[in-house]
């Protein structure tokens, strides 16, 4: 048997989808309304799972008291209420990373990869309730 | 191969303590869940079978039969109690949502006749689960 334990955290942030490597006509036909220049937000859900032994002493695989903290810093104060596109630097203009969730999923994982305390199983973000996606280590090569 | 999964809920008081632990280290590691009083949560417990449905009558596993196998090892046992007091199986243990989680795959995993147990998920509050999976189950993470 294989336990895990997984956290929701949300926040809420805007994004451009936009790439300077395709036309303006093409950033249209592939974005859509998502390529509005000024942007537009969501309010994303993101679940953390991480793995491992159980501590007896804790009965725990981690403790939400240090898990919380590590996502808090990482993730939410870098996250909410910002504009991705400008103000998380995997997504700067010069990386031409465009913040798809699914690349927003990439970054996450990377950010939460050194959680000392559990094995980073997953990251599952909701951008919203109809949209998911996620990312398992087994599963992608850039995890 | 098909997977099924029956929902149940149950709630269920706890708290956080070791007693090999000083006071001041119990408050330090579990927070307010050290609270001697105890707290409590409504659960939400999914419980997910695979395997192929029966040529006869279409099914994997009679949900009814899930119904009453989730009544008999869970809800009877846990509904409505005290889990630090009122469950013998977690005697000795920190009634996190880990352990309990994991009592509740091994009550399961011999009643589970037909089909295989797949994956025992349990919500504390919809911040919060906790999955049991077989060790040699395709689930990677938490989710099929």
């Amino acid at each position: 048997m294989k336990v895990s334990l997984t956290r929701r955290y949300r926040f809420a942030a805007s994004h451009r989808l936009h790439t300077p490597r395709l036309s303006e006509s093409e950033n249209q036909r592939v974005y859509g309304k998502c390529s509005n220049p000024y942007g537009h937000g969501h309010n994303y859900s993101v679940e953390v799972t991480v793995s491992g032994p159980i501590d007896p002493a804790t009965g725990m695989i981690a403790n939400l008291a240090q898990l919380d903290p590590y996502v808090e810093t990482r993730i939410l104060e870098a996250f909410d209420q910002k504009y991705l596109n400008e103000q998380v630097p995997e997504f700067a203009p010069e990386k031409s990373l465009v913040p798809t969730t699914e690349n927003l999923c990439r970054v996450i994982f990377q950010r939460l990869k050194g959680f000392p305390l559990a094995h980073l199983d997953r990251v599952r973000i909701e951008e919203t309730s109809n949209n998911s996606f996620e990312i398992e280590e087994s599963l992608d090569a850039a995890a | 191969m098909i997977r099924i999964t029956r929902k149940v809920e149950f709630s269920a008081a706890h708290f956080y303590h070791n007693p090999n632990f000083s006071p001041e280290e119990n408050l330090r590691l579990f927070g307010k869940c050290n609270n001697p009083h105890g707290h409590g949560h409504n659960y939400t417990l999914e419980v997910t079978i695979a395997g192929e449905p029966d040529p006869t009558t279409g099914m994997v596993l009679d949900l009814k039969e899930l119904k009453e196998i989730l009544q008999t090892e869970v809800i009877d046992r846990m509904d409505h109690r005290h889990l630090n007091y009122e469950v013998p199986e977690l005697a000795g243990q920190i009634p996190t949502c880990e352990n309990i989680a994991a009592l509740i795959w091994k009550l399961l995993l011999p009643r589970i006749t037909r089909g295989q147990l797949d994956r025992v998920r349990l919500y504390e509050s919809p911040d919060l689960f906790v999955d049991c999976t077989a060790s040699n189950s395709n689930h990677n993470g938490a989710r099929a």
